[in-house]
């Protein structure tokens, strides 16, 4: 009954989706206040519905009704609670209720938060957001239908995919679709404005803090994601530059571009068309991502099941959005008056070089994500564009990129003083060089670009430091009035600062591991020692352990120093799950400062010894570190008092027509 | 400066930053593209020892020799021919004899592949659509293997 509800509300929400797709434009075209004033009401009415079928959908999970064919597909009572709720997502019907789900709360939010936007710009871009809603829900029921019976329920479901079972299924899918789903909203906003014929700054002040908070979940999923890989996938990669990486790694790039121009219109009313078709890009990048993953054309861990007609649905879908959108863009963007000058030196020049930089590197990887696709639907020839591609493309983007980096906020806006800028950057960039240096004559048999990457985040880090120096007067007014302005600072100032660092952070972080990590791989008989960095590892054998829904074999380890001191013990283990017969490998951490240890065991021979492949590396923790100061950055950005004021009223007559339609709902 | 000279002055800038970017792209293409092989095509394609390819198919039955110092040598088979394959290191968890595999390597002059990475698939509803399509072009392709865990009971045909 629980699933025919959820099927039913679903439908409903469609139904409503319809509704304010078409209604809410035709009133902001006949200047109808009524028409447009449904807009509100039924995106909350929406969400109520979706956030129905969605519960419908876990409430099914959480009591292993196996009669649902997705739940019998995906779960097991044996399952932890969390992990029962989590494989909710965890499949791709589910996955799909997710994006909608979402997509409709954020629909609800900016119809909440909407109170003070010009009627038509918010008539349209709810409309917009319908859209999307409407054509994904009609995506899910018809052709992945979560709610789907089975004739005879089967008394136990089949598991979830074992290397799914994770907290960090829990965490991961829905940081990133709140960041992809996210970003719909300057995508709608976008495609409203240019229906309207008009943009002002209060639209990137309006837009910005959704941008930003899409931009910060997916920062969080990203780096959460690779975490998960980096432990759970058992040879402590970070980041393989996978197909499916890549996906949501374009939607970043843009988004982080689509960022910095937001801010270049917000305060200069400057580059407002390339805003415009920033938010196009990246949305549509969400859903290249979404189709990517999605549709079976890759196959990864995230590709769950392959129905060629839910490839044709999306690709029908893609194209629909990102074709129709483009060439509204082109149809009406000329009518969108240019904003503000400045000089080519200048903040909003160096926002314009960042934002050409990310998109030559978004551009890249673009390219070596969909060419094995494109040559193998051309050709039939098959390749894979791995690592090295991108070493040798995004990378070299990346540098001229971050060494401008902390040049940027240190310029002043519509014309800035370079050479000002870099004399108060010397200590950053001597402080650079020294480190450099130093890494350079200490280091044995690294890459020799190594030094100069630490270099350059040694750079990125101390110039984000440096703006907040110069933006306090530190060391030039006492301590105390020093401070008193560092308090006062915009939040907005600290958080460019923190991402910024953040950035070095990552950076250093990378740089450490791929330069300086090391690997063994071996074959240990029991009581054998092995050797990494200072720390030597005994294997003492191993024994078997039972949980909720696995069996563990469980190798132990004991770390000590060199000098015999004991520091903890490591249980790397092989766990077999019964209900997929299937087995993963549970690597083993052990963190040392920002440094770890990393262990994963194979299968163990008939000896009795076992393969092992064990790592030390160095201050990997830093990656994700850095991720999450940007992610704070971005926390501290959106907290800004401006933000939070609300979008200003451009101009009375605005104000005006915003009182007649009145705000019900 | 005029409005319109600043505008091709940022034109430009763009412009020419994406070209650095499609020439690194073209020179990364030359020197980083993996092909895809199945073992049918290294003997059609006449595929010379050193050459980096992606070797696909299955690990024929029986054929898994592991000796000391985690040296592990197994036969890739498509249906047709074989390659055999050399490997040292950790395998991954679901490598198995009769199961999709893919490795990346070299030929040596003896004729083995010489892999230095190897991915096998991630769970029995899943294979390698490489693997999936050299098997269904030689006509090895079992069927139920996807079918049975992808098609629900309820739904007929597709």
């Amino acid at each position: 009954m629980i699933a025919e509800l959820g099927h039913y509300a679903l439908m409903l929400a469609l139904g409503l989706a319809i509704i304010q797709s078409l209604m809410p434009i035709i009133g902001a075209r006949s200047d109808d206040p009524v028409l447009m004033s449904m807009a509100t009401p039924s995106a909350f009415g929406q969400f109520a519905f979706v956030a129905l079928a969605f519960s419908a959908l876990a409430a099914c999970y959480v009591r292993s009704d196996f009669s649902v064919f997705n739940v019998y597909q995906n779960s097991n009572s044996a399952m932890p609670l969390i992990y029962r709720l989590a494989s909710v997502w965890g499949n791709h019907e589910g996955s799909m209720m997710l994006w909608v789900f979402i997509l409709a709360l954020f629909g609800a939010l900016v119809a909440g938060f909407g109170g003070n936007l010009p009627a038509k710009l918010k008539a349209n871009a709810l409309a917009v957001q319908a859209w999307i809603a409407a054509a994904f829900d009609l995506f899910i029921l018809t052709t992945s239908n979560p709610f789907q019976r089975i004739a005879d329920a089967p008394l136990e479901g089949r598991d979830l995919n074992p290397i799914l079972q994770d907290p960090g299924l829990a965490f991961h899918p829905p940081l990133l679709y709140l960041g992809y789903v996210g970003f719909s909203i300057a995508f709608s906003f976008a495609i409203a404005a240019l229906l309207e014929g008009r943009i002002d700054a209060a639209w990137a002040r309006f837009v910005r803090p959704w941008i930003l908070t899409a931009w910060m979940c997916l920062t969080l999923g990203i780096a959460g994601g690779s975490y998960w890989a980096y432990y759970e996938l058992g040879w402590g990669g970070f980041w393989f530059w996978d197909p499916v990486e890549n996906a949501s790694l374009m939607p970043w790039i843009a988004g982080t571009a689509l960022l910095h121009s937001a801010v270049v219109m917000e305060k200069r009313a400057a580059l407002k068309i390339w805003t415009i078709l920033l938010a196009i890009l990246t949305f549509s990048l969400s859903l290249i991502g979404t189709f990517l993953v999605r549709s079976g054309v890759l196959t990864s861990v995230h590709t769950f099941a392959n129905d060629p007609r839910r490839g044709v649905f999306i690709l029908a879908i893609l194209c629909l959005f990102i074709g129709g959108a483009l060439a509204l863009y082109a149809w009406r963007a000329p009518l969108l008056r240019a904003g503000g000058l400045f000089a080519p030196i200048s903040r909003e020049g160096a926002l314009v070089l960042n934002n050409v930089f990310l998109i030559s590197a978004c551009a890249t990887v673009f390219v070596g994500t969909l060419y094995p696709l494109a040559l193998e639907a051309l050709t039939g020839e098959r390749i894979s564009v791995g690592p090295p591609f991108f070493d040798l493309t995004f990378g070299p983007l990346f540098v001229p990129l971050l060494l401008a980096m902390p040049f940027g906020p240190l310029l002043a806006w519509k014309r800035g003083d370079l050479l000002g800028s870099a004399q108060r950057l010397l200590a950053a960039g001597l402080l650079a060089a020294v480190i450099a240096a130093a890494s350079f004559a200490l280091q044995r048999g690294g890459p020799v670009l190594a030094p100069f990457a630490i270099g350059l985040s040694i750079f990125v880090m101390a110039g984000a430091i440096i703006d907040i120096a110069e933006r306090t007067l530190f060391l030039r007014l006492p301590l105390g009035a020093a401070l008193r302005r560092a308090a006062g600072l915009p939040h907005s100032a600290w958080g460019a600062a923190f991402a910024h660092f953040g950035i070095g952070v990552t950076l250093l972080g990378i740089v450490s591991v791929t330069a300086w990590g090391s690997e063994r791989i071996a074959e240990v008989k029991r009581g054998e020692v092995v050797e990494i960095a200072r720390y030597r590892l005994t294997f003492d054998g191993v024994f078997s352990r039972t949980g909720a829904n696995y069996r563990d074999l469980v190798g132990h380890f004991t770390v000590r120093r060199p000098s015999g001191d004991l520091i903890g013990v490591m249980e790397p283990s092989r766990r077999t799950f019964p209900a997929r017969n299937m087995a993963t490998t549970e690597a083993a951490l052990m963190t040392r400062w920002l440094s770890q240890i990393y262990l994963s065991m194979g299968d163990p021979n008939p000896d009795g010894s076992v393969p092992i492949r064990l790592y030390f590396k160095p201050q990997v923790l830093m990656i994700w570190l850095g991720a999450l100061m940007m992610f704070v950055g971005g926390g501290l950005s959106l907290s800004d008092r401006r933000l939070r004021v609300g979008a200003p009223r451009p101009a009375r007559s605005t104000a005006f027509v915003q009182k007649a339609p009145g705000n019900s709902g | 400066m005029t409005r319109k000279r600043r505008r091709l002055l940022l034109i430009s800038a763009g412009l020419s930053v994406l070209g650095v970017a499609v020439a690194l792209m073209l020179n990364a293409f030359r020197e980083s593209i993996v092909f895809f092989i199945s073992p049918s095509d290294v003997a059609e394609k006449h595929i010379t020892a050193g050459t980096r390819i992606r070797l696909g198919g299955l690990v024929k039955a029986g054929s898994v020799v592991r000796s000391g110092n985690l040296t592990i040598r197994f036969d890739v088979t498509d249906g047709n021919s074989r390659i055999p394959v050399a490997f040292q290191g950790v395998l991954p968890d679901l490598f198995r004899e009769g199961q999709g595999v893919v490795a990346e390597g070299a030929l040596d002059g003896m004729g083995v592949f010489k892999a230095d990475m190897i991915l096998a698939k991630h769970d029995e509803s899943y294979m390698p659509k490489e693997i999936a399509d050299a098997l269904k072009r030689s006509g090895h392709w079992k069927n139920d293997y996807t079918q049975r865990a992808t098609t629900p009971p309820g739904e007929t045909g597709k």
